[in-house]
């Protein structure tokens, strides 16, 4: 794709700085900023406050951050007698019961780790959503990271091959390249050769 | 053909092995990592006679099965002539805990009810089902709230669970119990955990 | 009799596809013209009578003939006359049918559309796809017959699940099912391709369009089913790394790095072994997906009734129709070899590597999703992976493809200078990691996660408009009418696309860093306040469905004192199974979703009533969109069919010439 590249510089710096200023203002205004300014109230629900207040609709928990917590932790934490859903999502009953646990315990001032330990040593490591790093997990773990390392290092040996590969290419003959040209121009006349003659191997 | 190019089609075979395996497990069975270990303590009101408690100390000494259990289950109704026949015979005691007998029951609003009402409700339901179908439980015990059951681990009822002279958990059984299952899984351990002992 | 029609054409429908599955394939071994024509004929001859089958199906549900056995099981007399049609797909063997169907359609698709295809290359074409839905065929009639009969019949059918009595399900599953099955045209021209052993770049280009429409499907499915999820189950997830939503973003990972890997292989002659194992790879997802489904090796809220028997039969096909399709990948790979030469610093470096990154986030989902059963099969335990583990795992690996994904445009093909490059979008970069550290600051929410999400999003803007900005400027001294005029339609496809993944980031940063969500217990005339907003209780009225009783809360929306909109959620039983649902009421805004479901009713009258604030989350599925419409856009590229048409004039050329 032909640049110019003088002409492009001098658009793209201009729009750099409109870019680098306009952006900033755009997330600075209005909607965000809004949301920042709900947020404050939203924390120390209203309905707290002036609990006493008959116009003002009582929250359902009696402590918001408790049930916050709460909830957050029972997202992590899968209903045993659904097909696949947390605790948190869950209304079968043995739902309901480990979300009330997890929330006294948590009321009781227990931490979170606490509490997923009390219920691993009831329903084992199948209702952790997250599953703990040991032996048996290392690959699950692992894995998708080895994978990467792995497709990092295919793509750098393949590279490399290729390139020793174009070092070669100057060994083709005139004729060679000129028919390689015409293929990669719009592969119509490989078309019309099914043998393709693409293949170095 | 180069070697490297069937490894798509190796790891492929390896897949379907895997998911072939698969086919012959049940993913929603989950098994209980109290096996082996003490069974949790609990002091439950009896179902004859709520004003006394029974305790895992009560059977000390014995190897016994303790059967969750619920009027509104309707599995339960399947393994429970299983259950009184076995008690007929004196396989092995078995102690009944009757779970969440009045809230569990999804017909049922408990909203409001006060405890003492819903314990009077559940001794109520749970005697007039075992005069009905029979009782073959040496004690039973309700655990209104489902507490214990959290405590044992338990997901659904029917749930067995065999418990050794020490007060150990030594296997459980999720869902009903079939004569196969009594006669496969439960009778031998019953029977090994007797000799040990 | 109806029902037995439909059963009818069905066995008709499976020896037709037989026909298409045998005759041509032969005859393109045997390079018969007669035997070759037979795929067209038959393929639509299939269509036809498998389409009849399903309006006969159809017409069970609509009749509420519950002698039909399926009807029976998930149809309802009072049942809304859209839920009867779509009940049809409500169920494991409908729903397989529908399968059959889409497959079908898409062979049709291809014999209407693809006349300018070397015959012999149509035969094979059509004779794989023939092949396939044989085996889905015969799976339907064998395992899951939809007209089992019922005798003696039912009064009364047990209804649809209500979770599926809603639009979402006119729409969803049709989509999805387009866009898995879809994979299997571009799936069928690789394996055509292998067995012609003709992979040149023409072999890309037709298969291109395909896949791109395709993928299109499959990201408006799984949208579609994302917004479903997120107003029906009443709490406001739209994504839940179910095993059954991951066997959807499977395929749509695979099938996105298929589509950069056929642009490489049809420009430059490159990645062709790759892209081929993409195609295969693409479908074979699908059909994973259909297994997971349906055999019930895994839990999954989506998963239909399950039966061994049923997860043995679609296994065996996979095993035939993957395991066939990579022993002759593997027989015939060493011919794929070569194609265009590339520098290390080029078009094709950086999306061969975003493919590979690609396929690694595939491939860890499907290590996710099927971990819990390799380590029971091994003994090991069970455990659950869930979305913890997803998003643990899933942000460090698409990140680099964000960033990638943005800057790979700006380089040429064959060769580039990385360092002019580099320097060229630096200053775009330095200003995105700016923008999204002081955006998190701003929004009062300093983690790592909003900020790299407000980065990358940032980063993905600015390189758009970068890059918009560098190809209007490509045409010194042009018109501004010109310049635009000169861009193709697929580069504005690609465009688009990116900067939908840009809008769908900021969504999801946003919604999941600043959501916020109170339960109060309101009576009528109180109000409730959240995130800025007042809520007040208007009180509850019976508003009973056909084949439901429901209470409709009349909440009212204010801001700053003024009324914005009424909101009904509603709280419904419905009659046949007793199952009680929510059915949340939304203001949706450019910038925030509110978000109201009503719950229980106290002893004392009030009723507990769950708000939410979703921030931006309305761009997550406007993402979604740009990156269909991208799709669209690239699909309907003018060149394919000008190139097309050469490509037959070519193969006319070659035939005559092979001829003499």
């Amino acid at each position: 794709m032909p640049v110019d590249p003088k002409r492009s510089r001098s658009i793209l710096s201009s729009l750099r700085r409109t870019l680098g200023v306009g952006a900033l203002a755009v997330l600075m205004a209005s909607p965000l900023h809004a949301a920042t300014a709900d947020a404050g109230p939203a924390t120390v629900p209203a309905g707290i406050a002036t609990a006493s207040d008959p116009g003002v609709a009582p929250a359902v928990a009696a402590d918001p951050r408790l049930e916050a917590d709460m909830m957050e932790l029972s997202h992590k934490l899968r209903c045993l007698v659904c097909q696949n859903q947390s605790i948190a999502e869950s209304n079968a009953p043995l739902a309901v019961d480990l979300r009330n646990q997890v929330r006294e315990q948590l009321a009781a001032g227990k931490d979170k780790d606490d509490v997923i330990d009390y219920l691993v040593e009831r329903y084992g490591d199948f209702v952790l959503y997250e599953p703990p790093f040991n032996a048996a997990t290392g690959l699950l773990w692992v894995g998708p990271f080895a994978l990467l390392l792995a497709g990092a290092g295919w793509l750098a040996w393949r590279l490399r091959r290729r390139r020793r590969e174009i070092a070669a290419d100057g060994a083709l003959s005139a004729a060679d390249r000129e028919r390689a040209r015409a293929l990669l121009a719009g592969g119509g006349d490989a078309a019309s050769n099914p043998a393709s003659p693409e293949s170095r191997k | 053909m180069k070697a490297k190019f069937l490894v798509p089609l190796l790891l492929f075979f390896g897949l379907a092995g895997f998911l072939a395996f698969g086919l012959t497990l049940n993913p929603r069975e989950v098994p209980s990592p109290l096996i082996d270990k003490p069974a949790p303590n609990f002091r439950l009101a009896r179902l004859d006679q709520p004003e006394q408690t029974f305790t895992l100390e009560d059977m000390r000494g014995q190897v016994w099965l303790l059967n969750v259990w619920a009027s509104w289950c309707v599995a339960c109704r399947q393994e429970h002539p299983l259950l009184v026949r076995m008690a007929e015979q004196k396989l092995v005691p078995v102690v009944g805990l009757a779970y969440k007998e009045v809230r569990g029951d999804g017909a049922i609003s408990t909203r409001g009810m006060s405890l003492e009402a819903e314990t009077a409700m559940a001794v109520e339901r749970g005697r007039r089902w075992l005069a009905d179908h029979g009782n073959p439980y040496v004690v039973s015990v309700m655990d209104i709230d489902g507490r214990v059951g959290i405590d044992f681990g338990v997901y659904g009822v029917p749930e067995t669970f065999l418990i050794d002279r020490e007060g150990r958990i030594r296997y459980k059984h999720i869902g009903p119990i079939t004569p196969e299952s009594l006669q496969t899984q439960i009778m031998p351990k019953v029977e090994e955990l007797r000799r040990a002992g | 009799m109806i029902p037995e029609l439909g059963h009818f054409a069905l066995i008709l429908a499976l020896v037709l596809s037989l026909v298409q599955a045998v005759v041509p394939l032969v005859g393109a071994h045997r390079n018969s013209s007669a035997l070759m024509a037979v795929g067209r004929p038959a393929a639509q001859g299939q269509f036809f009578f498998i389409l009849f089958s399903y309006v006969c199906l159809t017409w069970a549900f609509i009749q509420s003939d519950f002698s039909v056995q399926l009807a029976a099981t998930n149809s309802h007399s009072a049942t809304p006359l859209m839920y009867k049609i779509t009940g049809v797909w409500g169920n494991h063997e409908g729903s397989l049918l529908l399968w059959a169907m889409s497959l079908s359609l898409w062979t049709v698709a291809v014999t209407v559309f693809s006349r300018h295809l070397p015959d012999a290359f149509l035969a094979r074409v059509l004779g794989v796809l023939g092949l396939v839905s044989a085996g889905f065929i015969s799976f339907t009639l064998v395992t899951s017959n939809p007209f089992d009969r019922l005798l003696p019949a039912v009064a009364e059918g047990r209804d649809l699940n209500p979770l599926l009595q809603d639009p979402g399900m006119i729409i969803h599953p049709p989509l999805l099912y387009m866009g898995y099955v879809g994979f299997s045209v571009a799936f069928a021209f690789a394996i055509a391709a292998l067995l012609s052993g003709r992979l040149d770049a023409a072999w890309a280009r037709w298969s291109r369009p395909w896949t791109t429409i395709a993928w299109v499907f499959l990201t408006a499915g799984i949208a579609v089913g994302s917004g479903w999820a997120y107003y029906e189950l009443g709490w406001g997830g739209w994504w839940f790394w179910d095993p059954v939503e991951n066997a959807s973003f499977m395929p749509w990972l695979l099938g996105t790095a298929l589509m950069h890997s056929l642009a490489v292989t049809e420009k430059r002659g490159a990645f062709r072994s790759w892209t081929v194992l993409l195609a295969i790879g693409a479908f074979s997802l699908s059909l994973l997906g259909t297994f997971l489904v349906r055999s019930g090796v895994i839990t999954s809220v989506h998963a239909f009734a399950t039966d061994p028997k049923r997860g043995l039969y679609i296994l065996a096909l996979l095993v035939i129709v993957i395991g066939f399709s990579l022993l002759l990948y593997a027989m015939r790979a060493n011919k794929l070899m070569g194609g265009g030469s590339f520098g290390l610093v080029s078009r094709e470096t950086s999306l061969l590597a975003n493919n590979v990154l690609l396929t690694v986030a595939s491939a860890s989902v499907l290590l996710g999703t099927l971990y819990p059963l390799f380590l029971d099969a091994l003994g090991l335990g069970k455990i659950s992976v869930g979305p913890p583990y997803f998003e643990a795992v899933f942000v460090p690996l698409m990140t680099p493809v964000v960033v990638l994904m943005m800057f790979g445009p700006f380089l040429r093909w064959k060769d580039d200078d990385l360092l002019a490059e580099v320097r060229r979008v630096a200053p775009a970069f330095v200003a995105s990691v700016a923008i999204g550290v002081g955006g998190a600051w701003a929004v009062d929410h300093l983690t790592w996660r909003t900020a790299l999400g407000l980065s990358l999003a940032a980063w993905v803007v600015l390189a758009s408009l970068q890059l918009l900005a560098r190809r209007l400027g490509e045409r010194a001294g042009a018109s501004a009418g010109s310049r635009l005029r000169s861009i193709t339609a697929s580069w504005w496809g690609m465009w688009l696309a990116h900067f939908g993944i840009g809008i769908f980031i900021i969504g999801v940063t946003m919604v999941g860093s600043l959501d916020r969500h109170l339960d109060v217990k309101m009576k009528e005339g109180q109000h409730a306040e959240l995130a800025g907003y007042t809520f007040v209780f208007r009180g509850a009225v019976d508003a009973d469905g056909p084949n439901y009783d429901a209470a409709r809360g009349n909440i009212e929306l204010l801001r700053d004192g003024r009324s914005l909109d009424m909101l009904t959620p509603e709280k419904r039983v419905y009659l046949a199974q007793g199952m009680p649902m929510t059915e949340a009421s939304l203001d949706i805004g450019l910038f925030r979703d509110v978000y109201v479901s009503l719950g229980e009713q106290l002893e004392d009258g009030a009723w507990i009533v769950s708000l939410y604030y979703k921030p931006f989350i309305s761009w997550i599925w406007a993402g979604c969109v740009l990156m269909g419409l991208g799709g669209v856009f690239a699909a309907a590229d003018r060149r394919y069919r000008r190139l097309a048409a050469r490509d037959a004039a070519a193969a006319v050329d070659g035939r005559a010439g092979a001829a003499a």
